[in-house]
């Protein structure tokens, strides 16, 4: 039995703890925001924070989180009350398809945890390992932008 | 603590070394003065297309866009910060910009420059500026290096100032150090006018050609040794040393003289292959600085660059039981291998399974091929793992995310012990989270 703290709260799981938190949220704890895109590292569909960092839950081991705290999009809002990132996602209408929104989120939510109102040259360098195949890039960068500025 | 107090009697010795330097500098160094612009014509510009191609080829394989560049909007304007033991020395602008640049430099204060790294208004260059080696360059690749960096766009930009540990922002000292450690080349050999022997061969040449035009190629521009080879403590390359190996910006640079200890010793197509692409498949993927070494080597002549791999080849020396290895009786915990094992199935195995298509499918190596796993200092594979290989935008390279915001410096230790133990022969490295912590606060090139 292991506890992970996801969004503030904890859940008892009995899982192998060579399970990668991808699973863990998606099958066991039935958030299904984060979502499996290449498995490798190299698309950034399954970015959640783990602590205050975005990492790839698909190669993050459940067994290397210890005491940090998981955050997924599902802890930012909910479809009736969106949070103010998810929001501007809405307002700049950033998603095509939307398979990458969810890493892009929570990518661009660790950006604006450390850095309130980041720069262009900020937004653009933290984004880099998150792929949109779309190519919404620039509408995803309009709804970071926009949930950089003060209310 | 040791290396420190070596050094600071190192400073002192070559400030007593510079008052003597300092009245000898006028003696050694005839053109010691600012040359006089209107005394020489600038040959700008430059249109000889066979000239300018020449000088691009020189400037790949000496990778001087690596160094010289910041933005890659806007190559060869410096301004690069560059760690070196004594502080951080900025890379500076060497575009034809007239203000910033070099662009009022004429070929004669470009070739002293190069060959004793004397600026054109007269002061000393540091030698993170490898003029040790770019002196053994003849006069005709000099002059087609600097035709073809004049023919490059002017860009307007000035490096920020050097941050260097007293006393070395007195750039005088530098006369001492070049006395003791710039051992000038084609010059002084009085051959400046004679290269026939160094000339790039049309046609793939002779075993004895190929080596000869190797050794001048590494020895001069590619300027390996200045990354491969062990420093003394003024920062000069250890000439009994050469190809040793060093660490250079957090990663080790590994000895180029022990190819043939490799699990597969290197042959001369997997050098080229490296060399030019940054990737070998019995070896793996350039990572570190090298990555960028071997982006600019693409460019380079192909007969070049196996000339290169040829020279490197005959550096070898017999392979020996290392006795670091042989006394080394570190076991590594089997609890820390096994918390390893299970953080690499989750985080690793998607790609460095034995049957992971990223193994199976375009030639990937196995990681036991690795140079870093085999290596004797965890170094590498503790850089790879907290770093791994950055995307480079839309550009073919080899990509491995990096792990320093996954792991726990203990966990990435654990790691290291399981991949040491799983996938090399070589005894256990002797490692803990604080070598981690270490590594992950040091300045680096990723």
């Amino acid at each position: 039995m292991m506890t992970l703290i996801v969004n503030g709260m904890p859940h008892q799981l009995d899982i192998d703890p060579s399970t990668p938190l991808l699973y863990a949220l998606r099958n066991q704890l039935g958030l299904h925001g984060a979502k499996f895109g290449c498995g490798l590292g190299q698309c950034g569909a399954c970015t959640v924070i783990v602590g205050d960092k975005p990492v790839f839950s698909c190669l993050m081991p459940v067994a290397a989180i210890g005491t940090r705290s998981v955050r997924t999009i599902e802890g930012l809002g909910s479809t009736d009350k969106p949070g103010k990132l998810q929001q501007a996602f809405i307002d700049k209408q950033a998603a095509q398809c939307g398979y990458c929104i969810a890493g892009m989120v929570m990518r661009a939510q660790a950006l604006l945890d450390r850095v309130p109102s980041p720069t262009d040259e900020q937004i653009r360098a933290h984004m880099e390992p998150n792929l949109c195949r779309c190519g919404t890039h620039m509408r995803i960068l309009a709804a970071i932008r926009q949930a950089g500025q003060p209310a | 603590m040791k290396r420190s107090i070596g050094l600071a009697a190192s400073l002192c010795a070559l400030l007593c070394a510079a008052f003597f330097a300092g009245t000898l500098g006028s003696l050694a160094y005839p053109h010691f003065t600012p040359t006089a612009n209107a005394a020489e014509t600038s040959t700008r510009p430059l249109t000889d297309t066979a000239l300018l191609k020449h000088g691009a080829n020189l400037a790949a394989i000496g990778d001087c866009v690596v160094c010289h560049t910041t933005e890659r909007s806007a190559p060869f304007a410096g301004g690069r910060p560059l760690d070196t033991p004594f502080g951080t020395i900025y890379s500076t602008n060497i575009t034809p910009d007239r203000q910033t640049g070099i662009g009022d430099w004429t070929l004669s204060d470009f070739t002293r420059s190069m060959r004793r790294g004397i600026a054109r208004d007269g002061h000393l260059l540091y030698p993170a500026f490898p003029y040790p080696h770019f002196t053994h360059m003849t006069d005709a690749d000099i002059a087609a290096l600097y035709a073809y960096l004049m023919s490059r766009d002017a860009v307007q930009s000035t490096a920020p100032a050097n941050q260097l540990m007293f006393p070395l922002s007195f750039r005088r000292l530098i006369a001492a150090w070049n006395l003791f450690f710039l051992h000038l080349g084609v010059e002084a050999n009085g051959e400046t006018n004679s290269q026939a022997n160094v000339q790039a061969p049309a046609e793939p040449a002779t075993h004895d050609a190929q080596l000869i035009r190797g050794k001048y190629l590494i020895d001069g521009p590619a300027h390996c040794a200045a990354c491969h080879t062990p420093m003394n403590l003024l920062g000069a390359e250890k000439r009994g040393d050469a190809f040793d190996g060093n660490v250079i910006e957090g990663w080790e640079a590994p000895a180029l003289t022990t190819l043939l200890s490799a699990p597969e010793p290197w042959t001369h197509d997997q050098l080229a292959a490296y060399l030019r692409t940054g990737f070998a498949d019995q070896h793996g993927a350039a990572a570190g600085p090298m990555r960028a070494v071997t982006q600019s080597l693409t460019n380079a002549s192909d007969v070049d660059v196996h000339a290169m791999a040829t020279y490197l080849l005959s550096l070898q020396k017999l392979a020996e039981a290392s006795p670091k290895a042989m006394q080394q009786t570190a076991q590594a915990n089997m609890n820390n291998i096994r918390d390893g094992a299970t953080l690499f199935s989750a985080a690793c195995a998607s790609c460095h399974a034995a049957n992971a298509p990223m193994t199976t499918l375009g030639s990937r190596p196995s990681l036991a091929l690795g140079t870093a796993v085999n290596a004797h200092d965890p170094r590498n594979a503790l850089r790879m793992i907290l770093d791994g290989i950055p995307t480079d935008r839309s550009m073919r390279a080899a990509f491995m995310p990096g792990f320093a915001d996954t792991f726990t410096n203990a966990q990435i230790a654990n790691l290291a012990a399981y991949l040491r133990s799983n996938f090399s022969s070589q005894p256990a490295w002797t490692l803990d989270e604080a070598d981690v912590e270490r590594l992950r606060k040091e300045s680096h090139e990723p």
